[in-house]
């Protein structure tokens, strides 16, 4: 049996759904709209239920992406989520509102289950409420009382499930069309007016005066407002980077050891090599970013559940409206500094489409974590290490400049596509203030490990398909082009007496440069001269089209070095001795500031576009993206390597 | 006297008598912004915009230009 879990945001509903589900979840897709709904499964004493959670939503007529998909749902019989029954949640702190939704799913028609969830919020108030009162005005529902927060409930819930019977024929009552304002205005002052009959005889406060809490006072403060958030960002991103490295550098030696091994002990051969150098290196390179995108998340989900992140859009939506975007921005750009692709998908809950699709436009320049590997490689390369004024690291300096250039960058660009894009829609922000709680960590780890799987599922399988065909492109050449060159590098090995692991490196050096990937580099080169590149970068850039932290990889293979990971020392030193055919150094600041300049701004990243591409339904976005993002790398690298040179 | 609720000071308590026809009406209908309603204004973000009002015990934001959709009296008149 499939039931659909309905109810006003901020209800407890996630709550209600994982202590009924715990960890057998699943997100599925709604066909047509690419909103992700989680689903999971439990069972009952006598059947097996599917329990689709549904975004929670004010009222079923929808006004957002997310809304949009309640509304469908729950009306067009026959689509994949369409619900045998609903169980819907109703906060009994706020019952009023919350029974607008409660009783539209009722009139669906559809058999209905009720849970009130008698949260800390209305035990504070002292609400109490008459069941009976509800019982009497939706005589064909169930109503069962539970508190998630406690674990109270639940053999409730799935006894009221199994008792679940046939609702009668005649009980449905037609809702209307999506876009029947009029009629949608009329219908919502008409139960109102009964819910407010029912209200004030079920519902019992003992304490009229309301809780407000104190922190608000300081935490939308004028000055310590923004103070505070902007510690907080710091010390998120602080406590990411400081802890972050651990498990990525056991990640990464992990994937090396086992690539090394497998190459041991499988016979020699295409088939090994792909195994080798395409698939673990591809599935490592995705694996990677967990630890960086699962801290970030468990700091997001905390400032969310506390109710905290609700006033940061407060805070921040005058901030972001005069560039198109919104107080709910935030998250999604966030979200972005971890990775563009929870980012994109975060922007659904705003619900203005203009600033919405604007918001997913800009994500990607916000830098990502795979962008650290790239940065990391080329500050070590051209940015000295010392320190100014005594204890400012003028490395750090540099890095810290190239996150601020890309958050600037994203609110310029934010505010040019503002100008640019036609909206007959006016932005809003009719958004609840929840009060402050405990987070709740049962749901934190939830949300994290929805995240990561999102992240492996979507950017993983783009990541890995590239890493092959580019492990393809760079082992195959045109005809015997590689073959021979290969024997012309083991004559010159011989020559100048190189010894085994040498010779392997020049070998795989001149495979490259001879290879389809090799020869596009090297055509590319006019093009990329006036940045400062020359073909090797070429070939690296290329490389990195899919993503970019290939790199660096790329660009160990081409300088016939061991990519040795966190440190790259083999690799800096021998870019550091790099020269060009007039002897000059290839890599001097002017050509590394430009590749980083290169790297914050370029569109790098095959899974990110394949995910905008979904979250906009159309290619237009995702090309302007590749475009107005390639426009920008090209001129900011331009720019800033004939200013240094 | 009829007033937007964007103009009403922080603290002051005043009820709805009715929304400007517009698209956002339902919306704010939804939210629990009906005729009669009481409601207080809390607090505003920095720069004044949006602001925070308490609806029936829990905590809703509206930008400005949202809350001037909103026609308002004060509560002693309504009574």
């Amino acid at each position: 049996m499939r039931i659909a879990l309905v109810g006003n945001p901020n209800t407890g509903k996630s709550s209600i759904f994982n202590m009924l589900t715990g960890l057998r979840q699943h997100v599925g897709n709604f066909p047509g709209i690419t909103v992700d709904i989680k689903q999971g499964k439990f069972e009952t004493e006598t059947q097996l239920i599917e329990l689709v959670d549904l975004p929670g939503t004010y009222s079923i007529y929808p006004r957002s992406e997310d809304e949009r998909v309640v509304y469908r749902s729950l009306t067009e019989d026959g689509n994949a989520f369409y619900p045998d029954a609903i169980l819907a949640v109703i906060d009994a702190s706020n019952l009023e509102r919350n029974l607008l939704l409660a009783s539209q799913v009722y009139d669906l028609g559809l058999p209905t289950v009720f849970v009130l969830n008698m949260n800390d919020v209305a035990q504070r108030r002292g609400i109490k409420i008459n069941t009976d009162v509800l019982r009497a005005a939706f005589p064909e529902a169930q109503f069962v009382e539970a508190n998630p927060r406690v674990g109270l409930g639940k053999t409730r819930i799935l006894d009221a499930l199994n008792s679940i019977g046939k609702r009668s024929a005649t009980s449905a009552v037609s809702i209307y069309e999506m876009d029947d304002i009029e009629s949608q205005e009329k219908e919502t002052i008409s139960r109102y007016v009964t819910i407010r009959k029912i209200v004030s005889k079920a519902e019992i406060r003992q304490e009229t005066s309301q809780f407000k809490s104190k922190w608000d006072k300081i935490l939308i403060h004028p000055v310590f407002g923004y103070l505070i958030f902007g510690a907080i960002l710091l010390i998120i991103f602080q406590f990411i980077y400081a802890f972050a490295n651990y498990p990525m550098d056991l990640i990464d030696g992990l994937f090396s050891s086992l690539s090394f091994w497998l190459s041991s002990v499988l016979p020699e051969g295409a088939f090994t090599d792909l195994i080798t150098q395409g698939i673990v290196p591809g599935i490592g390179g995705v694996v990677i970013f967990i630890p960086q995108i699962a801290l970030l998340f468990f700091f997001i989900s905390i400032l969310e559940e506390t109710g905290y992140l609700a006033r940061v859009v407060f805070i921040m939506d005058r901030l972001m409206r005069p560039l198109g975007l919104n107080g709910k921005s935030v998250v999604p750009m966030m979200s972005s500094v971890a990775c563009a692709i929870p980012g994109v998908m975060a922007a659904r809950t705003i619900s203005d489409r203009k600033e919405r699709l604007i918001t997913i436009l800009i994500a990607p320049l916000m830098s990502c974590s795979a962008r650290i590997p790239v940065y990391t490689l080329l500050i070590a390369l051209v940015i000295p290490k010392q320190t100014i004024f005594g204890f400012m690291n003028v490395q750090g300096l540099v890095l810290l400049g190239l996150y601020l250039l890309g958050t600037v960058m994203a609110l310029l660009i934010a505010f040019v596509l503002k100008l640019l894009i036609k909206s007959n829609e006016k932005g809003f922000l009719l958004l609840e203030l929840p009060e402050y709680k405990a987070p709740r960590w049962g749901n934190i780890g939830l949300v994290v490990w929805e995240k990561v799987r999102i992240f492996v599922w979507d950017a993983g399988k783009i990541i890995l398909a590239i890493s092959i065909i580019l492990w393809a492109m760079a082992n195959y050449g045109p005809s015997d082009r590689i073959s021979s060159a290969r024997m012309a590098a083991i004559a010159q090995a011989e020559k100048n007496a190189l010894n085994e692991q040498e010779t392997e490196k020049l070998i795989s050096s001149v495979e490259m440069e001879n290879s389809y990937i090799g020869i596009m580099g090297k055509s590319i080169e006019p093009v990329i001269k006036p940045l400062g590149y020359d073909w090797k970068i070429g070939i690296a850039l290329i490389t990195s089209f899919a993503a970019r932290e290939v790199f660096v990889g790329s660009m160990a293979t081409i300088y016939a070095v061991e990519d040795d990971g966190g440190e790259q020392i083999g690799l800096t030193e021998k870019l550091k001795r790099e020269t060009d055919r007039n002897g000059d150094k290839v890599y001097t600041l002017a050509t590394g500031v430009s590749l980083m300049v290169f790297y914050a701004f370029a569109m790098m990243c095959m899974a990110t576009l394949a995910v905008v591409k979904r979250e906009t339904k159309s290619w237009k976005w995702p090309l302007i993206q590749v475009g107005y993002m390639g426009v920008l790398a090209y001129l900011g690298a331009f720019i800033a390597y004939q200013s240094l040179i | 006297m009829l007033k937007l609720l964007s103009n009403i000071a922080n603290g002051e308590e005043v009820s709805v008598v009715g929304i400007q026809s517009s698209e956002l009406r339902v919306k704010l209908l939804e939210m629990g912004l009906l005729e009669g309603q009481t409601l207080r204004v809390l607090f505003r973000a920095p720069f004044g915009d949006p602001i925070a009002v308490d609806v029936n015990g829990y905590t809703l934001s509206l930008r400005l230009n949202e809350a001037q959709l909103v026609l308002v009296q004060s509560k002693e008149l309504a009574e």
